[in-house]
């Protein structure tokens, strides 16, 4: 209560004109990250359980191609580094060069999904035919799910970086920069879902 | 600059109702917010309480009259289910949390306002969902740990339904978590150090990072599980070379910390209400933060004790043991500063000090048949009967559900600005406390006896000690009318209580009661000894 008396008299002015914090929302993405994170800690966890523990029916032993998986990896880092790119520009000022890496990168993750689904059609396996399967398609799908989120998003901030009327610019990065570390999150979780899935 | 602003922008404000009509918009105020999972989470409590009554009139008699043995596991699998994630979790995080954390870290609101409304929206279509799901063709009925195969074999509507309202309600309670580390961590006012916060902040901080690691486990177990139940796969299906284990596993990797989900809060709102009524500071803060943290630790840590049944090898049986064992380490330290902080106190008995001190008395019980379950060879004795019952209700209700209604008498005067009746609260207690031990404490002696749970018929020798459980039971149900009564009096012509009845030091009563929309008239008082009681000077203030 004393400390209330002792600042009545600057109070009013300062409080009602600025009263500015730093901006958390970057905290917050951060913290989502690290919850979805944890979805996919789960499928991992219950993939090698299986893997450990559960044998597969004879004859049902599926080796993965590992040639598109390896393409996908390299199309997703590049990705990452095009999207970093696009980041520079927009620091630099440079609206219509930001908005041509992140199309590049949205393209990017557009071929990752096609060589993703072209895989897809041509495993020797469906989904419910054992459970090495079943987690294979769990695991990539859930990750599919976030890159065409991803995707998506960086087609919506490439629309928003246009150099007129846009929203996007110098002064309000953060759609760009949330939606690039969000990516890079993808990348990642794609990094070590190859190794796991397709390596191990 | 950021979202939390713009709710401070007047223009916006105007936009949003006024009066009680406020309570149904989309508020972006966490005191309205607040008090809106407070009202919902109380409706689910009815319903779930209903439901409960349902289940001890079943157990009256020994075989199924009251109800087919179908309908009872449904029964049952909604009691839980409502129970635990539409009237504690939400409450005892969302309302309390929303209610006070920004008055404690000096912020004018949430650190994202917009994601809290969402947050609590997600809760009454999801609530209305699982209450739905009863009466679809097929019940859920494989109580409120859906464990497979009973889950997948019983491939019913219900179940899918069930699984989709629990996924909305892990979601509104990420969001949450999320927000309330944003708003501890990030929204303190200037000056504020960690260590000078309210012990809640402390609870709530804790309970979130569980939140956040934890629940989205919970999620992705719950689509594999639904996976299993529409497209046929074998996740969890021993005859297409399941594993139900492993679901086990994922489950109570978030349904244990889930436990201290439900409590820690409840410890942090102790810790407010204690030093308040007795007139002395916090004894021990320090500690008190670190066996938080510690309990965050450990309760990641030992999941595994749910499943000694479940075919774990000996190394796993050893180590969830001796984990579990050293949770008692922290839980007895708060307990000790608790009943420190009593100690020598100016202890004012009315309805708030009476459920905590009703709080302390029956979560010692839990804890202790809490290690008991611990230990291997009693825990393989009593699994799955009616000891796992009781010690759960004594962790939960006589734990948490104490401390709710203990924080409802505490800040009731901060809300309405009117006092309630302590008779009728002292009345609410009585029945509450009596009939709470009636109930449960007889449950102890059936499951050690064997009585096994979720079985809606048993063995006649246990009717007279299950009809004294329903008796408790039926005193439970009677103690929610003076209580509502209370509440409902008291709005309408209760005593004015002026701005801070309890002389608390706390900063949420460093306002007018009610509260304006901005939290305080000019800038946030920066408290710095939240539990400074004692001292002559602050005392006369």
């Amino acid at each position: 209560m004393t400390t209330l008396d002792s600042s009545k008299e600057i109070k009013k002015k300062e409080s009602e004109v600025s009263e500015h914090h730093e901006d958390f929302r970057m905290f917050g993405l951060i913290t989502f990250l690290i919850a979805d994170g944890m979805t996919f800690a789960g499928f991992f966890a219950a993939y090698l359980t299986y893997k450990a523990v559960n044998p597969l029916p004879d004859g049902a032993i599926y080796e993965l191609e590992l040639p598109i998986p390896t393409l996908n990896t390299i199309l997703l880092l590049v990705s990452s580094a095009t999207f970093h790119k696009a980041g520079k520009a927009l620091l630099k000022n440079k609206n219509s060069d930001t908005q041509k890496w992140l199309i590049v990168t949205a393209l990017l993750g557009i071929t990752f999904l096609i060589c993703q689904l072209f895989e897809y059609f041509n495993l020797p396996f469906g989904l419910t035919d054992n459970l090495f399967a079943s987690t294979f398609y769990a695991l990539t799908g859930f990750h599919g799910l976030h890159v065409t989120l991803g995707t998506l998003m960086i087609l919506i901030i490439s629309w928003q970086t246009r150099p007129k009327e846009g929203r996007i610019t110098n002064q309000n990065m953060f759609p760009l920069e949330a939606v690039e570390l969000y990516w890079h999150f993808v990348d990642g979780i794609w990094v070590i879902l190859f190794i796991i899935l397709y390596l191990l | 600059m950021t979202i939390s602003l713009d709710s401070q922008d007047p223009n916006t404000k105007s936009l949003q109702p006024k009066g009680w009509l406020r309570y149904f918009s989309f508020s972006l105020d966490h005191k309205v917010i607040g008090i809106q999972y407070l009202v919902c989470g109380f409706l689910f409590y009815l319903i779930g309480g209903t439901l409960a009554s349902a289940i001890r009139i079943e157990l009256a008699s020994p075989m199924s009259d009251f109800m087919p043995r179908d309908v009872y596991n449904q029964v049952l699998t909604l009691h839980g289910t409502i129970m635990i994630f539409l009237w504690i979790v939400p409450v005892v995080n969302g309302a309390f949390g929303n209610y006070l954390i920004p008055f404690y870290v000096g912020a004018r609101d949430m650190a994202f306002p917009r994601l809290n409304a969402v947050a609590f929206w997600l809760i009454p279509p999801s609530g209305l969902m699982l209450v739905a799901s009863y009466f679809v063709e097929g019940a859920a009925q494989a109580g409120w740990t859906a464990y497979p195969p009973l889950s997948i074999t019983t491939p019913q509507s219900g179940q899918i339904i069930w699984i989709m309202s629990v996924l909305l309600l892990g979601g509104s309670s990420i969001f949450g978590g999320i927000n309330f580390i944003a708003t501890i961590i990030k929204l303190r006012r200037p000056g504020l150090k960690l260590m000078q916060l309210p012990m809640y902040c402390w609870a709530m901080l804790g309970t979130s990072l569980l939140v956040v690691l934890s629940t989205p486990v919970l999620a992705g177990t719950l689509i594999l599980l639904s996976f299993d139940i529409v497209a046929h796969t074998g996740f969890f299906n021993p005859v297409l070379g399941g594993n139900v284990v492993v679901y086990q596993h994922l489950f109570w990797f978030y349904s244990h910390p889930a436990v201290y989900i439900m409590v820690l809060p409840a410890f942090g709102l102790v810790s407010e209400i204690l030093p308040v009524h007795s007139r002395k500071p916090l004894f021990g803060y320090t500690t008190m933060v670190f066996s938080i943290m510690g309990i965050v630790v450990l309760g990641l840590v030992v999941w595994a004790h749910h499943m000694f049944t479940s075919g774990t090898p000996p190394w796993m049986r050893l180590f969830f043991t001796i984990a579990t064992a050293f949770i008692a380490v922290p839980t007895g330290i708060k307990f000790f500063n608790w009943v420190a902080t009593l100690w020598g106190g100016k202890i004012s008995i009315n309805s708030a000090m009476l459920f905590s001190c009703g709080f302390i008395i029956n979560f010692v019980f839990g804890g202790i048949t809490g290690v008991a379950l611990a230990q291997v060879p009693f825990d393989i004795h009593v699994h799955d009967t009616y000891f796992v019952v009781a010690h759960f209700h004594y962790i939960v209700y006589g734990g948490t559900v104490f401390i709710i209604f203990s924080s409802i008498y505490h800040w009731f005067p901060k809300v309405t600005g009117k006092l309630m009746s302590e008779k009728l609260g002292i009345l609410h207690f009585a029945i509450t406390f009596i009939g709470f031990n009636l109930c449960f404490a007889p449950q102890h002696w059936l499951g050690l006896n064997g009585m096994p749970r979720r079985v809606a018929e048993y063995d006649p020798q246990f009717q007279f000690v299950n009809q004294i459980s329903s008796v408790g039971a039926l005193l439970m149900a009677l103690s929610t009318i003076p209580f509502l009564v209370n509440i409902f009096l008291s709005i309408k012509n209760g005593k004015d209580s002026g701005d801070n009845p309890w002389n608390a030091l706390t900063p949420e009563w460093l306002t007018s009661s009610p509260p304006p929309v901005e939290n305080w008239e000019g800038e946030a008082p920066l408290v710095e000894e939240p539990y400074g009681y004692g001292k002559p000077i602050t005392q006369e203030n």
